[in-house]
């Protein structure tokens, strides 16, 4: 009675259950079927709740029966492992986090929960979410669904190629320097990271606090939208969470391009950028001007300042943020430690993965007293002034468009002994993250090797529904995101 | 104590206080003591991952608070930073704390020296910040505890300038501070218990050089008398250290208080880069002035302000009011027992602060017993010195039922009763007690009528014993010239 749920969207699966044409109990059924059935292979989950996932679809499916169904009710789902999840076991992808089970839940997980989505796992990342490739990840490398010797991006790979190859019908991740954004685009699926403080970091297992943010990675604009209904608001739980009224995305939906103003920062374009992805990207261009958008040039001088200053800031708030992984208290603990000293040095060296090392040295270093000055204290002004080149901007223009990442998904292995290639690949993203903005990525094309290519759509402060109605527009009148992998 | 004439010893003290708030400053766990190990916690305090901290707003009002009452400028923004370091104790590997901009600056108190009243002593800073937990090595070997339900407690550090002399200023300088911050409400004060604790920055120099000399920090001081004793003992270490040619290191020691020594606990060389940076998961903290107004329109009577009120309404000397609002509880015992004495319709402060500070505290300081303790309360001692006021009980007989109190405890009002204590105010039994004496003694009354009157007071003594001591003394003499007219 129902075979494949790969080829629905959550809105289509939401219409469904609603209807009771199908059961969410089937229909989680089906997904965790899958997900076994691809998983040795995708590697795209952590932790399978297979048991906590029938459960909560039988109470879902007691409620839409009772027509008391809201638009997640029953809604299969996967969330990254850096959600606390209670009583789930919570890794981060590292062997340090390899035991732990939160005694409380996440905002981001309860409100899904409560607003009726049914948790099928935990998805993989890279380890603690520093990666653009999810191969830093301690439960091993995820692969990309359209081509399983490539990444399928990072740090929220395992999340983006879920969705890519059908594995829950939508996912959640985060985004701290492109996370969301850029697996979204190298797996074809959309990703939205929203405005910094629209989404509760409480229970997020934090990277670089003053970055990190929850987003959902789905099919569709509209998909998107309905997962932040769900997740966006103030909580007094989270002291940077926004205290701002949350719009209804759905209405907003249909509000099309008409009119509105795109601008193209002419630094996205300037060089590096593979001709395939800058083809795509020319194409959708005139698509956005055929659906009555003006395109406008813009000019963003400090975007080149973008990747030193997130390569000081964010590991400095990790090296900070990092420090509680001691083996005291929970997680990873050495064994026979000969004193406190030997305690914390082994269960460190033992449980961080070498990208997470990295990071803590790095930020170590940028704090230090006689570096502060130079390092932090400096990024810090320059993250200014790269939020004040996009607040000129906006001033002129609704939207920004750019590409979301320089290339295609790259084989897996081939920057691992390069870390600052690796970092380069979040060129597009990361300084919409130092200026707080929220921005989609939503599939555009592919290039000669079949591989998907993303475009991302940035807006002002709050202006989740700007994008997501323009990323809406161009998904109506285009096909890209309809296409899936042939597993 | 000038313990060599050529040096000037200068000192500064930091002091953490820990405020009385009712939850912890960034979670919801109680902020109380004596619980079992680990249990007021929660994943907030003990630092699990991806939890966040929310800033208590009584703790911010009660640094406004503090700071106000050091004369101190509220800063409309101030920041939290994380001061990064390892300990077991402490679960997030950082202290929440405020580094380069606290909530009050500039802030002074005054002390009262016995040569140098109201000195002025500066207060550089107050900020916030956040205790860590307790590592406990007894009982186990091979191994430690740690405790985390102090993790969370909410601190004010309040560092004043270099501005004192001698231990005797800096143990000034803590009396004053523990008053103002328990007239404040915002502390309990107790050093043994760690609620106010000290560190003492020492140096010294030449007098009449320009630049202090080399400091060193001093810690484990958990009284103000050992404050004072590490304070004499380093600043004679010190000088000898110079005039035997050495140089002072700067370096952190430890205060022995079993040993009455110090000894280097870390260098200049050891000490931790802590790594400070603003901390991302609060917002800086932003107050409205009149947030500020509020507080300063609401804050109780401060010891200097109460001392020059006891002064100016009361009548009582600068002595006796710099004794009675040197503690918050010395203050309430004077003027609930005071208040009493008002009742009863004879107002006299400076017959109560006497009762105060010479009798009762006299009898304190001999049992080893502070005002809390007091066996006898404000009320009762406001009515025993009403009975005095009123003529009920002569100040002798007083001091009998003071002493009685304090034993056995008790209303002064039925130990006068009871006793049979009560002045004799009859005037018809005063005169036959009269009668009887003038009859008794003609010699003594024929030698006053032949112009001897200082023989009075004999005749009032002799009427005294025979009443044991309750016939009211003005009555009697008053009668007696009567008769002796
Ligand atoms: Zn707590």
């Amino acid at each position: 009675m129902f075979s494949d749920p790969a080829n629905l969207t959550l809105a289509n699966m939401s219409e469904l259950l609603k209807k009771r044409e199908i059961s969410s109990e089937d229909l989680t059924q089906a997904f965790l079927e899958r997900i076994e059935g691809l998983n040795p292979d995708i590697n795209a989950y952590i932790t399978i709740d297979r048991a906590g996932a029938i459960t909560a679809a039988k109470e879902a499916d007691k409620r839409l029966d009772a027509k008391q169904g809201e638009p997640l009710t029953g809604i299969p789902i996967g969330v990254k492992d850096l959600f606390c999840t209670k009583g789930i076991l919570t890794t981060c992808a590292s062997k340090i986090l390899n035991n732990f089970i939160p005694p409380y839940e996440s905002t981001v997980t309860s409100r899904l929960k409560g607003a009726g989505a049914v948790i099928l796992g935990k998805t993989n990342m890279d380890e603690f979410a520093m990666g653009s490739s999810n191969e830093t990840s301690h439960f091993g490398v995820v692969k990309n669904p359209w081509d399983k010797s490539r990444i399928p991006g990072g740090s929220s790979g395992g999340s983006a190629a879920a969705v890519s190859a059908g594995m829950g019908s939508a996912t959640i991740g985060t985004d701290t320097g492109g996370s969301i954004r850029q697996p979204a685009a190298l797996t074809g699926i959309t990703g939205l990271k929203p405005t910094y403080g629209r989404v509760s970091r409480f229970g997020m297992i934090a990277f670089a606090s003053s970055l990190d943010q929850a987003g959902p990675m789905t099919k569709t604009a509209e998909d998107a939208a309905i997962l932040l209904q769900a997740m966006a608001g103030h909580d007094p739980k989270d002291a940077t969470s926004i205290d701002a009224p949350v719009p209804d995305y759905m209405a907003n939906l249909g509000d099309g391009l008409q009119g509105r103003k795109i601008g193209i920062p002419e630094e996205y374009f300037a060089s590096g950028l593979s001709p395939d992805v800058a083809r795509v990207i020319e194409d959708a261009k005139k698509q956005l001007t055929e659906l009555g958008a003006e395109l406008v040039p813009v000019s963003l001088p400090t975007t080149k300042h973008a990747i030193p200053t997130y390569y000081i800031l964010a590991p400095a708030e990790a090296s900070s943020n990092l420090a509680r992984y001691d083996g005291i208290r929970f997680g990873y603990r050495c064994e026979n430690p000969e004193d406190i000293r030997d305690l914390f040095f082994r269960t460190r060296a033992e449980g961080f993965g070498n990208e997470v090392k990295r990071r803590i040295m790095l930020g170590t270093y940028v704090l230090s007293s006689g570096y502060y000055d130079a390092y932090y204290l400096k990024a810090q002004k320059v993250r200014r002034l790269i939020a004040d080149d996009f607040k000129a901007a906006f001033s002129k223009v609704d939207l920004l468009l750019a590409p979301t990442t320089p290339d295609t998904a790259f084989k897996l292995g081939e920057k691992t002994n390069d870390p600052v290639q690796m970092y380069l690949s979040d060129i597009f993203t990361i300084n919409v993250n130092l200026a707080g903005l929220p921005a989609i990525s939503i599939p555009c094309g592919f290039d000669k090797d079949n591989l998907p290519i993303g475009m991302q759509l940035i807006g002002r402060p709050l202006d989740e529904s700007g994008i997501l109605s323009a990323a809406h527009a161009y998904q109506q009148a285009t096909q890209w995101h309809t296409r899936s992998p042939i597993l | 104590m000038p313990i060599d004439p050529n040096y000037e010893t200068v000192i500064g003290l930091e002091v953490h206080t820990q405020l009385r708030t009712k939850s912890k400053i960034f979670c919801g766990c109680p902020n109380k003591f004596g619980a079992e190990a680990n249990s007021q916690i929660c994943p907030v305090c003990a630092g699990f991952p991806g939890v966040l901290p929310v800033m208590n707003r009584e703790m911010v009002n009660m640094a406004i608070k503090t700071g106000l009452a050091i004369n101190g400028q509220i800063k409309k923004l101030s920041v939290f930073s994380r001061k990064n370091y390892f300990y077991p104790d402490s679960p997030t590997g950082y202290q929440i704390s405020q580094y380069d901009l606290p909530i009050v600056e500039h802030g002074e108190l005054f002390i009262d020296l016995p040569d140098e009243p109201k000195k002025r002593i500066g207060v550089t800073r107050i900020h916030m910040e956040v205790d860590a937990g307790k590592s406990i090595h007894e009982g186990i070997v091979g191994a430690s505890w740690v405790d985390l339900n102090r993790v969370g407690t909410p601190l004010l550090e309040i560092v004043s300038e270099p501005d004192m002399r001698s231990s005797e200023d800096a143990g000034a300088y803590l009396k004053k501070l523990r008053a103002i911050v328990r007239f404040l409400d915002v502390c309990d004060g107790n050093m043994e218990e760690g609620s106010f604790r000290c560190d003492a920055n020492v140096s010294v120099r030449h007098y009449g050089a320009e630049k202090f000399g080399t400091r060193t920090e001093l810690k484990n001081l958990n009284s103000i008398r050992n404050v004072m004793r590490a304070i004499d003992f380093e600043v004679d270490r010190q000088i000898d250290l110079i005039e035997s040619g050495d140089k002072v290191v700067q370096e952190t020691r430890l205060w022995d208080a079993n040993k009455n020594i110090s000894r280097s606990m870390r260098s200049k060389e050891d000490a931790h880069d802590y790594r400070y940076f603003p901390e991302p998961d609060l917002p800086p903290l932003t107050l409205e002035q009149s947030h500020i107004d509020d507080i300063k329109a609401k804050l109780p009577e401060l010891p200097d302000a109460m001392a020059k009120r006891f002064q100016d309404e009361m009548g009582l000397s600068e002595y006796d009011a710099g004794v009675l609002t040197a503690e918050k509880e010395m203050s309430t015992y004077f003027e609930e027992a005071n208040q009493i004495v008002s009742n009863a319709g004879k107002k006299n402060a400076k017959a109560t602060a006497n009762w105060v500070t010479v009798e009762l505290l006299g009898r304190l300081n001999k049992d080893g017993l502070s005002i809390e303790d007091s066996p006898v309360s404000a009320v009762n001692l406001g009515k025993l010195v009403a009975l005095i006021q009123t003529g009920e009980i002569s100040g002798k007989i007083a001091k009998k039922v003071f002493a009685h109190m304090f034993d056995d405890g008790g209303d002064p009002e039925k130990i006068v009763a009871e006793k049979g204590l009560k002045q004799v105010t009859d005037s018809g039994s005063i005169t036959a007690e009269v009668e009887k004496v003038l009859a008794s003694h003609p010699d003594q009354v024929e030698q006053y009528r032949g112009g001897k009157t200082q023989i009075l007071g004999f005749l009032v003594g002799k009427v005294m014993q025979a009443t044991r001591g309750k016939a009211n003394p003005a009555m009697v003499n008053k009668v007696l010239k009567e008769k002796l007219g």
